[in-house]
Order: C-alpha cells, then structure tokens, then sequence
C-alpha cells in the first residue's frame, strides 16, 4: 500500500562520492603510462631547429641525452654567454663526452650496449663547429647512432 | 555476538589520489622527441691520417655549407629550396647522364629487375662558423629527397606508400634508395677565417 508523506521535507538526497577516488586512481594511471619522466634540469637554453621529416626517438632508456646551447640566464654570471655543452645536470667540456659515453654505456644492460643512441639537442644558432667536434669525440667513444633533435614544421 | 566493526572512512582517499596525480602531472612530460637519426662512420685508426677514398667523381654530390648558410652544390650557388630536387636528379639519374652516377641493373625478389645508382654518396660539408639550423636544413633536405624517391618506387611498383608495404618489400626499396649522406672529415673551408 502506497504511503503518502506529506509535509515531510525531501531534500536532494547527498551525493555519493565513493567512486571519486577511482576516477582520480584511473586518471593517475592514464597519466602515469602516457607520460615521462623530466630527463633533467636544463641549465643551457635549448630551442630546437626545425625540420619535416622527422622520426620519433624509440626506447627512452636506450637514449642518452647532450645538451648544447648558450647558459640559462642564473647561469650567465658564473659561465659567460658562450655556447656550452651540458651532459647529465652540469655543465662539460668536450673532452669529457667520451668518458660520459662509455660510463653510461657500462651501465647499460649487455644487450643494450650496442643499440645505445645519443641524441644531441642542440640550440639552432649553435655553430657547427661545436657540434663537429661532439660528432668526433662521439666517433672516438663507438657511439655511432645519433640522433638530431628538432622540432616539427611545415615545409619552408 | 560479534560487535559490528566501523567501516573506515574512505572520503580522504580521493584527496590522496588527488595529490598522487598532481604529483605525477608536474615531474612528468609528455613531449615525445623528434630528431634525424643518423650513423656516424667508425674512427680511424689513431696513427693513420684520414684519407681521400677513390670515389669516381661522377658518382658524389658535394653539398657545401659556407659560414653565411649559402650552399654550394656541386660547384653552384643554390638556395635550400632547390637541394631537394637537385639530390633526387641525381640519385635517380632517370635519363642515364653520363655526367650522374653510374647505374648499376640488379634483379629483386619483389621489384623485378631495376637500375639503379648504387655507388653514389652525398657528401655534406660544412664551416666551422654554419649555424646548426642551415645544417639540419640541409641534412633535412637529403633525407626528404630520399623518401620521396622511395615513395615514388613504392607507388609505382606496388601502388602504396613506403611506410604501408612489409619488411621485405621495405628492405628491397631501401637497397635501391640507401641513405648515403657521408659527413666528411672537418676541414677548414674559407670564408671565416
């Protein structure tokens, strides 16, 4: 039998927020899995050049980065304004590349030794020489496989 | 009977996932990087000079890159917008000049008997003073006439693109189009000294 309250106040019946935290669990995942960790602090000033026929860089933990560029501003006081080369989070010179390179390397799993790529991210008006003379302590150091870094565009 | 246990009060956990996330949203990135991917030759040996490798001279293309980013192709001036072109006459060497490459006729498995140019190089060299974007242009340039080159091959002997046929097809396009782009050994070209 149907009972029919009146004069009893209905409210909006509060709203259940258990599942809230599952929707927040499912878009940490989602984050976590499409996302990377931040390679490092950039202590040079990086603007990549650009080009068209771009391929993506594979197997993040295969890749080991160097950076090129002028000094970020904090740093200018202490480094001058001249391009300079940052390998992990300080500030090299070239003759240290090879020595980075083959440490890194030891580090690597066997099987990933030899597929180890380096990629140089470079700023655009860097001058070539510098990047020469990475390309020659790479060579000295067998890290044949580099990659440029750039950034899309559409042609010219 | 046993004292009904008190549920535990779970309406903080979407404040502690929430803090997971936001955590996770600032030391994370989510560009990919992009690049050229190139090979590098192997050192020499340190007791032995670089020396010049017998390369007929028909068969090389010198691109050179002067410390004001002009081109020097082959003996001419030219603007970046005309390299690409140039590099794809030249690999192709579709009329069989006796001034491009020689062409070389080989059978394959799934392109049937094709010429091609199989012993050309292109050789980029650069000052020290060239800024990096002209050489990335350059390089982007070579690599741009390359895949075109393959993608005509692909359409014309299988009507699809390159990157859609399988591994073999792939191996035997790439055999008659190699990425041959040689980074010389630095030398100091005029212009900035």
């Amino acid at each position: 039998m149907a009972v029919i309250r009146k004069g009893e106040k209905r409210g909006m019946p509060a709203l259940s927020t258990s599942s809230l935290p599952d929707i927040i669990f499912m878009l940490l995942f989602f984050f976590m899995a499409v996302t990377t960790m931040k390679e490092v602090t950039y202590k040079v000033k990086v603007t990549p050049p650009s080009a068209t026929e771009l391929q993506k860089l594979e197997n993040k933990s295969l890749v080991r980065y160097i950076y090129v560029g002028e000094p970020t501003r904090e740093f200018r006081e202490q480094f001058g304004s001249a391009t300079r080369i940052q390998l992990n989070d300080q500030f090299a010179d070239v003759s240290e590349i090879e020595n980075f390179i083959t440490m890194e390397r030891t580090a690597m799993k066997e099987e990933d030794q030899n597929v180890m790529t380096v990629s140089i991210k470079a700023d655009k008006d860097t001058k070539m020489g510098i990047i020469t003379d990475i390309k020659q302590a790479l060579r000295r150091a067998y890290a044949l496989k580099i990659n440029y870094q750039a950034s899309t565009r559409q042609s010219f | 009977m046993a004292r009904k246990l008190n549920e535990i009060n779970a309406s903080s956990m979407a404040d502690i996932s929430f803090l997971l996330l936001i955590f996770f949203l600032v030391t994370t990135s989510m560009n990919v990087s992009t690049g050229l991917t190139r090979r590098l030759p192997p050192p020499l040996p340190p007791d032995q000079k670089p020396q010049d490798i017998d390369i007929k001279k028909r068969n090389i293309f010198v691109v050179k890159i002067n410390s004001l980013n002009q081109l020097l192709v082959q003996g001419e001036e030219m603007n970046i917008r005309d390299l690409k072109e140039k590099a794809k006459e030249f690999v192709k060497n579709e009329a069989n000049d006796v001034h491009l490459p020689e062409k070389f006729t080989k059978e394959f498995e799934t392109l049937g008997v094709v010429e091609y140019t199989r012993d050309h190089v292109i050789s980029v060299q650069n000052d020290v003073d060239t800024q990096y974007q002209a050489y990335i242009d350059v390089q982007n340039e070579l690599v741009a006439a390359y895949n075109e080159l393959r993608n005509e091959l692909s359409q014309l002997k299988f009507g699809k693109k390159f990157d859609e046929l399988n591994e073999t097809q792939q191996n035997d396009v790439q055999t008659v189009y190699p990425q041959k782009i040689s980074e010389a050994e630095p030398k100091n070209y005029g212009g900035s000294n």
